[in-house]
């Protein structure tokens, strides 16, 4: 990057100019940008989130997508951008509503106001140039929009955004995005060389002349910002002791399985997994690892499982759709015992459903999708460091146990971005080569322990272990038997090894008190959600709690006991169930969250469910209600 | 992708084995008396054995068919899958492990049906495997359906009344493909045949396609009657790139010279005519192999911890 520009850099902080200025100092703050789709609002967002992570805010982002394909642009359902939720401490989650908002015109703006997703007193940074619009129809659409906004507390600031960015570009459509930039940086008081060094890393592959560019245009945003506004807002940033890195859930997968020494990802493409394999396939080739685009996700699969045979752990990256695409090869890797990592990136379904939103729907479908009894093990990361953990720790419990690891993430996960301490890399996380020395004689294909179920890994080049590994039912020598003791003895086997996993598990640990009236159970990406629903509950004086599953199977020891210990039980999750008082629903035809079914059979006691299936993460708010409802319902109901 | 390299697996040591055609036997085969899958193990063992294949350096994938049932009979690695998707494992372990022999062995339902589209990019990929379709025209273990391969008109259990499409033709499908590198054609009750076009499968680097008709006597007895019966109807591709047996020239009349390079007489003779035409259709070792385009240099744990730690300083706070 050779381009310095000059302009105001970090000295410029706390300028006489700022006096008489009104300063907001809070804790934390939810801002972001909507804008058409093809504006740019996305990368604004994204450059802006890792800038404020970087200079020591907590922070949380997630993608604003459009609810339509093609949308039209100035329509309501077609905002596309980011949301950034950032703040002094860290940030665990989304949030409930945004404080503040640049909008590139009133109708994405209205799309927004009308999913509620503004704060009642938000501040509105709203491009003007539709006021005064040559055609009389967007006039009109305007001042309509206007009186709709008119109804809250909002607090709207025109900004002549277009007039701006034409004395810089002649093309404003591309370059809005960075006038915006130059907005929040005054108004959040951001690092502007960490700033366009941002903007560097961002447009890495474009020419030096769009990046002096851009950066021209977000020092405009920045000076307009400073000539107009007459207020900041101040959230203190704390830098952390310990050194942190910032990147979006997928990234961290890649870079977990790029630490845990695998070296073939195998996939098929299928939103929103793609963006792991586009990252993988940027840096893979540099680690010695391979992305393996095949030519359907059952290939894709099929290749992990021939690679991991043959002695490497391979995995395989998917969503939904795919998933279903995978099952029947998932079943034979559990029958023939290769080590694989499978992850899915969780969208809504059934079908293509919601390709690009969140639901942590294919729980049950992860577990039980493969015909025949096809125990395996399934685990969910809560946070995007644990994603990055997460790939080492599927690897070695594949490898070690001789089976099928899930690893479920959703789209929230997937394109959310989050500082995190930084990983402590250890070269034992990618394990030694598969030993390729003889096989002593005597010693079958499969020479499970009679207690645990475990058997040594066995890959072709070891001398005297040919053997073929069959689907068929099958003995320890690997010869199909069809005979009643040898298919229960399989069975059993390939079952034990994740009853031996479990008791290598810690009991989860209670967020909050150890025993009150209400216990909250979530998985996957709702932690934080959750946990700040039971933080802003207990401040209310309701005896909440909550704990968090890592592993889906085996489901971690000593969850009866915790749930023994609290009036009342309930899962909050993001896939379907029926609520209690729906036409029709009776406890008994009731169907429930996906993770509720299983605790209810694993542990008979009575879990109930809160869930919804917004295609959103969960607020922490709603999360709130529900809580405060269902304890209201009376315990123990 | 890294890979053991022969330095793991026989460098420094020096292998005096020498395998007899008995060390390649596994299970007793279980296929029907009369059954062609017999005389293809025949011809594979025999192929093992004159190369000196270490058994476990060779590796076995299928499907599921009775064809497929193939890897429990030979003393090799094997791995039998799922129906229709030998090739996509097969190209896995391929990819990890360059240096093993790979073999694929399908059936018609297997290779044409289920598994078509990974047939079409295996034959793309030109992985370095040998693929074998075991060609009886029918499903066999399920108990006779029709299969891609089964002739017009001819019955079966879910088409009593006869099938009502033109049998697909894989040799033309198959040459169709872009990157195609080798397509051949034999038969299994001419053994010599059959184990030359294995040994020129296994010969040429890369993926080597080769449809083996194959009789089955249950099911489609009729099918290869006439074929089996009369010489005259077997047409002998020849060719000193090709295949060429003098020693059949007394039985099987019809010859015709092709030149193996010829990709357009190739797909010419592909046509289905009265004729069935046996030897190499196309070779053409030129065309890029999946395996070494993918291929990278091997790393170490602690290199590619400092490269990873160096790949997080770009995403460091
Ligand atoms: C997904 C799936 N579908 C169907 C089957 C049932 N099935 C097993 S083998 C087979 C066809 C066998 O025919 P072919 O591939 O021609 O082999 P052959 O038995 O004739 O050697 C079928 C349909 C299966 N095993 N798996």
């Amino acid at each position: 990057m050779a381009t310095k520009s000059k302009t105001a850099g970090k000295g410029t902080r706390k300028r006489a100019k700022d006096e008489g200025r009104e300063i907001i100092r809070v804790s934390e703050h939810t801002a972001e940008i909507v804008s058409d789709s093809g504006e740019g609002a996305q990368k604004c967002g994204q450059i802006f989130g890792a800038v404020c992570a970087k200079m020591g805010n907590g922070a949380w982002t997630v993608e604003i997508i459009p609810a339509e394909i093609q949308p039209p642009p100035r329509s309501k359902a077609g905002g596309s951008g980011n949301r950034v939720r950032f703040g002094t401490e860290r940030i665990t989650n989304w949030g409930d509503a945004t404080n503040l908002v640049v909008a590139f015109n009133e109708q994405v703006l209205l799309g927004r106001h009308e999913l509620d997703a503004l704060a009642d007193d938000a501040i509105i940074l709203l491009e003007n140039m539709w006021a005064t619009h040559p055609d009389p129809d967007i006039q009109q659409q305007w001042k309509e929009a206007l009186e709709a906004l008119s109804t809250r507390n909002y607090r709207i600031i025109e900004v002549p955004m277009e007039e701006e960015c034409l004395k810089i570009v002649e093309d404003p459509r591309r370059g809005k995005n960075m006038f915006a930039l130059g907005l929040f940086a005054f108004i959040y008081d951001r690092d502007l060389e960490l700033i366009r060094a941002q903007i560097a890393h961002q447009f890495r592959k474009k020419s030096e002349e769009v990046y002096a560019r851009n950066v021209l245009l977000m020092e405009a945003g920045y000076a307009w910002a400073d000539a107009n506004l007459d207020f900041r807002i101040e959230i203190p940033t704390v830098k952390s002791d310990q050194p942190m890195v910032v990147m979006n859930g997928n990234e961290a997968i890649g870079m977990g399985a790029v630490a845990a020494g695998m070296e073939l990802c195998s996939m098929y493409p299928i939103t929103p997994a793609t963006s792991a394999s586009h990252y993988l396939s940027d840096v893979f080739d540099k680690f010695g690892g391979v992305v393996h685009q095949a030519e359907d996700e059952i290939a894709a699969v099929g290749v992990a499982i021939g690679a991991s045979y043959a002695g490497k752990v391979a995995f395989t990256i998917t969503s939904g759709p795919g998933l279903s695409l995978k099952q029947e090869f998932l079943g034979l890797a559990v029958m023939v015992e290769v080590p694989l990592v499978v992850v899915d990136v969780q969208r809504g379904g059934p079908s293509t459903g919601l390709p690009t939103k969140v639901e942590q729907s294919d729980l049950l479908a992860a577990m039980f999708g493969q015909h025949g009894d096809a125990p395996h093990v399934v685990l969910a990361p809560a946070t995007i460091e644990e994603c990055f953990h997460s790939m080492v720790t599927a690897r070695r419990i594949a490898e070690t146990f001789r089976t099928v690891v899930m690893v479920l993430t959703d789209a929230n996960l997937a394109t959310g971005v989050q500082p995190f301490p930084r990983p402590e890399l250890d070269p034992r996380w990618q394990q030694a080569p598969v030993s390729l020395s003889p096989i002593p004689e005597g010693k079958p294909a499969y020479d499970w322990d009679p207690r645990t179920g475990l058997s040594s890994r066995r890959v072709p080049g070891q001398k005297d272990g040919m053997h073929t590994a069959t689907g068929l039912a099958h003995n320890e020598w690997s010869k199909v038997a069809y005979d009643p003791e040898s298919h229960e003895r399989g069975c059993r086997m390939r079952s034990r090894k994740i009853a031996v996993l479990q008791h290598t598990l810690r009991a989860p640990e209670v967020y909050g008190e150890e025993s009150g009236d209400l216990l909250v159970v979530g998985w996957g990406s709702t932690k934080g959600a959750i946990e700040e629903a039971v933080d802003r509950a207990r401040a209310q004086g309701l005896s909440v709690s909550s704990c968090h599953l890592t592993f889906l199977s085996p489901l971690q020891p000593g969850l009866k006991e915790i749930f023994r210990r609290f009036e009342r039980v309930m899962t909050v999750e993001i896939n379907y169930s029926d609520e209690p008082h729906d036409p029709f629903i009776t406890d008994e035809n009731r169907r429930r969250a996906q993770l509720c079914l299983l605790l209810r059979a694993h542990t008979l006691v009575d879990v109930d469910c809160w869930s919804r299936v917004p295609g959103q993460p969960l607020r922490p708010g709603f999360i709130l209600n529900a809580i405060r409802e269902r304890l209201a319902m009376g315990v123990g109901v | 992708m890294t890979h053991y390299g022969c330095s793991l697996l026989s460098c420094g040591v020096i292998d005096e084995r020498t395998f007899e055609m008995d060390d390649y036997q596994g299970a007793v085969a279980r296929w029907c008396p009369g059954c062609g899958d017999h005389s293809i193990l025949t011809a594979v063992q025999r192929l093992l054995e004159e190369e000196q294949l270490k058994p476990e350096e060779t590796v076995f994938v299928s499907g599921i068919g009775c064809s497929s049932r193939f890897p429990h009979y030979l003393n090799t690695y094997g791995f039998h899958g799922l129906h229709g998707r030998a090739l996509p494992v097969a190209t896995g372990v391929k990819l990890e492990r360059p240096e093993l022999n790979v073999f694929v062995v399908m059936g018609d339902g297997d290779c044409c049906s289920i598994g078509a589209g990974h047939w079409i990019h295996a034959t793309r990929y030109n992985v370095d495997m040998v693929a074998l379709l075991l060609d009886n025209n029918m499903y066999g273990l399920t108990k006779g359906q029709t299969s891609p391969t089964t002739p017009l008109h001819f019955p079966s259990n879910t088409q009593p009344r006869g099938t009502y499409l033109e049998a697909l033709n894989p040799v033309q499908a198959t040459l169709g493909v872009t990157n195609a590198s080798f397509v051949a054609q034999t038969a299994e009750w001419i053994p010599a045949h059959l184990y030359e076009t294995l040994k020129a499968a296994y010969h040429h680097k890369g993926f080597s396609f080769v449809r083996i008709l194959q009789r089955c006597p249950v099911y489609t007895a009729s099918v290869y009657d006439e074929a089996v019966r009369k010489p005259d109807v077997i047409e002998m591709m020849v060719h000193d790139d090709g295949i060429y047996l003098p020693d059949l020239d007394q039985i099987y009349k019809q010859k015709i010279v092709h030149n193996p390079k010829d990709i357009d007489g190739a797909r010419r003779l592909a046509e289905v005519t009265e004729r069935v035409r046996l030897g190499v259709f196309y070779r053409n070792e030129a065309l890029p192999r999946y395996e070494d385009l993918r291929r990278l240099p091997a790393h170490t744990a602690e290199e590619r911890v400092r490269l990873l730690s160096e790949e997080l300083d770009r995403y460091a706070v």
